[in-house]
């Protein structure tokens, strides 16, 4: 069977799953200049992070680069940079960036434009051209393997590693068997279960993906090290135990199991983009969703299938966010924030195939149009970028 | 009767997930898998929500899988039914000293 999804086709060949005008602030001091702008032009979102001046120059070519690759990504289909004119990020080289992929990108700097009202003025004519320019654009057919989706959990409990977690790991599978591509990160959740990833890597556990992997997650333990933290030390926990959790290996197999099965071909790192790479890849990102969101957004993910059993309500400006609940109870208490019910596994009415195939629909429909319950309700404005060293 | 169910989530495990409340030796649970298809075994021992039973007959040093990956060994013969946890799985690794 051929699946397909309806997305827009960007001139770079890459198709979107949304037409958006993304609002860019370069530093976090254009923040309120960007909001003015998105609060009067509809068709436009904002990435409205807290970076970009007064950190080491690693992490100001980190902001960069991740901004440069949000507005590159595909469910953005034209950009305003708003720039404050004195800040550390690289904005001239994130303007040419996104110009090189030929969609509309415009940039509006405050200092230059004489303050705050005057910026927002010309930010809010220049968005309103854009989304003028690109809302007519029509979606067109495009194949399974086209599509990027990235994978998280959150705000989980004991259902998520048996119901949500497994039922995204059954659309991982299928999605890379159709040719797509699938992203995963949370590198803190492979500790006790890295040894597993990297058997699982292209080249196995010594070659240079497998590597990579033990590489991550040593990183990781070093900076929580480097405070005085040890992250590996009482694994599992006391109550993890008494939930039932017998070893670290079950504890991280829980998280890894929304991965599926397929081999990973690569590790990126956290401001990377995936371009036209297929199969299963990991990303070097933290758990936390502000951080998270965002660098599987620059990978250039479409879509993101996320597994909740407390449940975590939030979304991502550009890329929808679809909520599978593990848990039955959570899905009827908070229905208005939660796409898909996998609790219907823990209580027998349905397998993990038959949720599996539900959520694979969804994705096709959440792809071609159709909002998360997140989008609905506006519930995706929180985000930031993940940045390494300390603020200066 | 009330279904007390078990989650088998690949079929490469060896163990099963319990969810239901107060279950009892001698008493009997429906184990499915990620298909739907189930088998009905009888519990060696009381096991609480959330904890493993065997799903077959283990012995010491067997590999014990869930999710279709090793998560420890036997350190003991466990028997078809009966409780899997700390007690008689040990971890193969994740002590940060070794």
């Amino acid at each position: 069977m051929q699946y397909t999804f309806q997305g827009y086709r960007r001139p770079d060949g890459k198709v979107g799953a949304r037409n958006l005008v993304a609002v860019i602030p370069t530093v976090i001091c254009a923040n309120d200049v960007g909001q003015a702008i998105c609060r009067q032009v509809q068709g436009t979102i904002g990435y409205f992070h807290h970076q970009g001046c007064c950190q080491l120059p690693t992490d100001l070519k980190r902001v960069t680069d991740t901004l440069s690759n949000l507005g590159q990504s595909a469910n953005v289909g034209a950009v305003l940079l708003v720039s404050l004119g004195c800040e550390g990020t690289d904005h001239a080289r994130i303007f040419e960036e996104i110009r090189a992929t030929k969609k509309p990108v415009e940039i509006i700097r405050i200092q230059e434009l004489g303050g705050t009202s005057r910026a927002i003025q010309a930010g809010i004519d220049a968005a309103q051209r854009l989304v003028m320019e690109i809302s007519g654009l029509q979606r067109e057919t495009a194949d399974a393997s086209k599509i990027i989706m990235s994978i998280k959990c959150g705000a989980s409990d004991s259902t998520s590693g048996l119901a949500s977690n497994a039922v995204i790991g059954y659309v991982a599978d299928k999605l890379v068997d159709l040719g797509g591509t699938v992203i995963f990160g949370e590198t803190t959740e492979f500790l006790g279960g890295e040894h597993i990833l990297a058997n699982r890597a292209v080249g196995g556990a010594d070659g240079p993906v497998g590597q990579k992997i033990y590489e991550i997650v040593n990183r990781m333990e070093a900076r929580a090290k480097s405070i005085g933290e040890d992250m590996r030390g009482g694994q599992p926990t006391p109550g993890n135990i008494a939930g039932g959790l017998s070893s670290i290996e079950e504890k991280s197999l829980g998280a890894i199991v929304k991965s599926g099965h397929r081999p990973i071909q690569g590790v990126l790192e956290y401001c990377d983009r995936i371009d036209d790479k297929k199969g299963l890849w990991i990303k070097d990102a933290p758990g936390r969703e502000p951080e998270i969101l965002t660098g599987m957004a620059c990978t250039g993910a479409q879509a993101m299938m996320f597994s909740t059993g407390r449940g975590a309500p939030q979304g991502f400006p550009s890329m929808p966010v679809i909520k599978i609940c593990g848990n039955p109870n959570t899905f009827q208490h908070m229905e208005h924030d939660m796409d898909l019910n996998a609790g219907r596994i823990i209580i027998g009415e349905k397998s993990i195939e038959e949720v599996g195939e539900e959520a694979f629909a969804l994705l096709l429909r959440v792809l071609s149009g159709q909002m998360t319950k997140n989008e609905a309700l506006g519930y995706f404005g929180s985000m930031d970028i993940f940045c390494l060293g300390p603020v200066i | 009767m009330e279904l007390k169910l078990a989650l088998k989530i690949d079929d490469l495990d060896n163990v099963a997930t319990i969810f239901a409340e107060g279950l009892e030796e001698g008493m009997v649970v429906e184990v499915r898998d990620k298909r739907g298809h189930s088998e009905r075994i009888p519990l060696k021992a009381a096991i609480p929500y959330g904890h493993k039973l065997a799903l077959c007959d283990l012995k010491e040093g067997d590999l014990i899988m869930k999710y279709g990956e090793c998560i420890g060994t036997a350190s003991a013969a466990i028997p078809k039914g009966d409780y899997v946890h700390v007690h008689n799985l040990k971890a193969r690794r994740g002590r940060g000293d070794l």
